[in-house]
């Protein structure tokens, strides 16, 4: 992967993929939400899973972080299997990536910088310096160096959302797993972020799953998306945001991105 | 360029000081990552401060991986040297990790002041505790005028109250804390009749055992259990229940669709406790004696004996001077776990904070109240 190349989509076609969905079928709560669907991402890509409310992206994006156990199929993160994987090396695998939750999952009881410190304390050997001095870092690169002694509670949503990705981030994944950054910030807190995801993607080659459905941020962000449609329990469209709104065949689609409402 | 056997190789590195001792040469080669790179720190560390060098020249050239440890790990080095003022070059470090030390690279050398105040002295802290007591008796009083008025309106018009509400509630902290009151009860009985008896066997007094048994269960020990155990089982609940509909908004959505907090969810819960906490009394009342009365048959008394013993050892007014203890108790337990519910700040760890609140509080006031009744009883002649 080039560093700070601004299109992966010329150099995809040349790239093995780094996560690999193949024919998978989710149930969440006794009954399917998605019907064997497969996709695949790349290195370096932003890559966003797209649908309306119910159609099972936050479902889709837990079976890819192992959380739940698909009913069929197959999820290959760099070429091994989470969902059947040994213990021992399903959790090096989840070390392997990062996940920051729609509403932050911090700790609490812990401040910002015991947040991000906490997975360098339990997998690393470092010296508390050494764990301080990287977890800073992490922080001074989503602009919250200033707080890291504050308790999550004592900080605004968007800040909690940056500090979750610092925490994500902090043993250096090479994929980022994000859930809703953007649901619940104003326009210029979540463009800011948007600017960060980017930021990360091009100069750091980390490759992000993001699900969202702020169209502002799709535009911002996506390299590549795939819209899942609860109807057919499908994937309905793959490609670049701004060819799926002009050019779609699918009505539904292009509603979609235009903001229309459906007309019975 | 990192060779093709050191791609997969651990961090390592090699140095090598010049004849005047002022030039560090290190060699980095390998893996530098969060793995390798905690070993590298120790000994690097231990280097420094042992040769104290002016000038380090860092070889990078066969670093075959840098992420952020290892950048945390140069950027240490060049820290070391901008405090001691020598200085730090790089050479052959690859294109990609000298990107990603430029971006990490930024970092300040001390911490960013802190927001932590210094620690407190010793006379600081007693004035906070003190002012914290203080604080906490105006709340309480506050709480408890609050209601006491919502109650009275609540009297006045039966229909503001929400009794399905209150039924549950009786339902959980009463009948279903009748088991464990049972069991309490009884082995106390148990147990004050097997201790007391074994010295007042020495006296030939064993059948005043019935009096001990019934004049303590009755006037003291069967209330007081009774109110401890509320306090554990419902009071941490009421103010779990409470404190975590805080954290949710719930209680602010309350207030703004009009609905007092205190009417809609304490004066239910406080009514099923004062409800119910008498009828527990009266079964914690009623195990104890039977605990004693194991007791007593053991010792070759006949039942009739120790029943016709109590009966002429104690009054209605123990009977009943220890259920309104039980009431009020069932009040304050009641209230103060509502309190601290809705005293809940924000975060995960402040329900847990106002549980164990509720429960220290109850039974601290529990102790008070006691303490109370024991004085005006006395007073009364009771």
């Amino acid at each position: 992967m080039p560093w700070g190349c601004n299109s992966v989509n010329d150099t995809r076609t040349r790239q093995e993929p780094i996560i690999q969905v193949q024919r998978v079928t989710a149930a969440y709560q006794g009954s399917v939400v998605i019907d064997d669907i497969s996709f695949e991402v790349y290195p370096g890509e932003v890559f966003v899973i797209l649908g309306g409310s119910g159609s099972g992206k936050s479902t889709l994006l837990k079976h890819m972080i192992g959380l739940y156990q698909p009913v069929g199929g197959r999820i290959l993160i760099q070429d091994e299997d989470i969902v059947t994987a040994e213990r021992e090396r399903r959790t090096t695998i989840l070390k392997s990536i990062g996940v920051a939750y729609q509403m932050g999952a911090l700790f609490g009881s812990m401040t910002l910088l015991e947040n991000v410190r906490l997975p360098l304390e339990e997998d690393t050997d470092l010296p508390p310096d050494a764990m301080n001095l990287i977890s800073r870092m992490k922080l001074k690169l989503v602009g919250l160096e200033a707080f890291m002694d504050y308790l999550p509670s004592e900080i605004s949503g968007g800040m909690q959302k940056r500090a979750a990705i610092a925490r994500a981030m902090v043993l250096d994944p090479k994929i980022l797993f994000l859930d809703e950054p953007s649901a619940g910030l104003d326009p210029i807190t979540s463009a800011e972020l948007d600017q960060l995801i980017l930021g990360l993607a091009r100069n750091l080659a980390i490759t992000f799953v993001v699900v969202t459905h702020e169209l502002p941020s799709i535009y911002a962000i996506a390299d590549r998306v795939i819209m899942l449609d609860k109807r057919f329990k499908k994937i309905v469209a793959t490609g670049r945001p701004q060819e799926l709104r002009d050019h779609s065949t699918d009505p539904w689609v292009r509603q979609f991105f235009n903001r229309e409402v459906s007309v019975p | 360029m990192a060779t093709a056997a050191s791609v997969h190789q651990a961090g390592s590195f090699e140095t090598r000081i010049s004849n005047d001792r002022a030039t560090l040469t290190l060699l980095l080669t390998g893996r530098l990552d969060a793995n390798t790179t905690g070993r590298l720190w120790r000994e690097a560390q231990h280097i420094f401060e042992q040769s104290k060098p002016i000038r380090v020249v860092i070889d990078a050239s066969e670093v075959s991986y840098c992420d952020g440890a290892g950048v945390a790990f140069i950027v240490k080095l060049q820290q070391y040297q901008a405090r001691t003022g020598g200085d730090v070059t790089i050479h052959g470090l690859q294109e990609e990790f000298r990107r990603l030390l430029g971006i990490y690279g930024q970092i300040s050398i001390d911490p960013p002041p802190g927001r932590r105040r210094e620690p407190l002295s010793v006379v600081e802290q007693v004035g906070h505790a003190a002012l914290g007591v203080w604080q906490d008796v105006q709340t309480l009083l506050t709480f408890v005028g609050e209601l006491t008025v919502t109650l009275l309106r609540a009297a006045r018009h039966p229909r503001l109250v929400r009794w399905s509400d209150a039924w549950l509630t009786a339902e959980r902290a009463g009948v279903d804390a009748l088991p464990i009151i049972a069991l309490i009860g009884f082995l106390l009985g148990l147990i004050l009749a097997f201790q007391s008896a074994i010295p007042m066997r020495r006296f030939g007094a064993e059948i005043f055992v019935a009096n001990l048994i019934g004049v303590s269960m009755l006037r003291e020990m069967g209330p007081l259990i009774t109110a401890i155990i509320l306090a554990g089982r419902s009071g941490s609940a009421f103010a779990a229940e409470l404190g975590t509909m805080k954290v949710r908004e719930e209680i602010d959505a309350l207030t703004t669709m009009g609905l007092e907090p205190v009417r809609f969810l304490v004066v239910p819960r406080v009514l099923a406790a004062v409800t119910m906490t008498p009828f527990l009394a009266v079964f914690a009342n009623l195990f104890g004696l039977i605990g004693g009365a194991v007791v007593m048959r053991s010792l070759g008394f006949p039942l009739v004996s120790y029943v016709n013993q109590i009966v002429s050892a104690v009054t209605v007014s123990d009977l009943l001077g220890g259920l309104f203890k039980s009431l009020v108790y069932g009040i304050v337990v009641a209230g103060i776990g509502c309190l601290r519910g809705l005293q809940t700040t924000t975060g995960a760890s402040a329900v847990g904070q106002s549980t164990t609140s509720a429960v220290v509080s109850g039974i601290v006031l529990i102790a008070i109240v006691d303490g109370v009744f024991a004085v005006v009883y006395y007073a009364l002649g009771l």
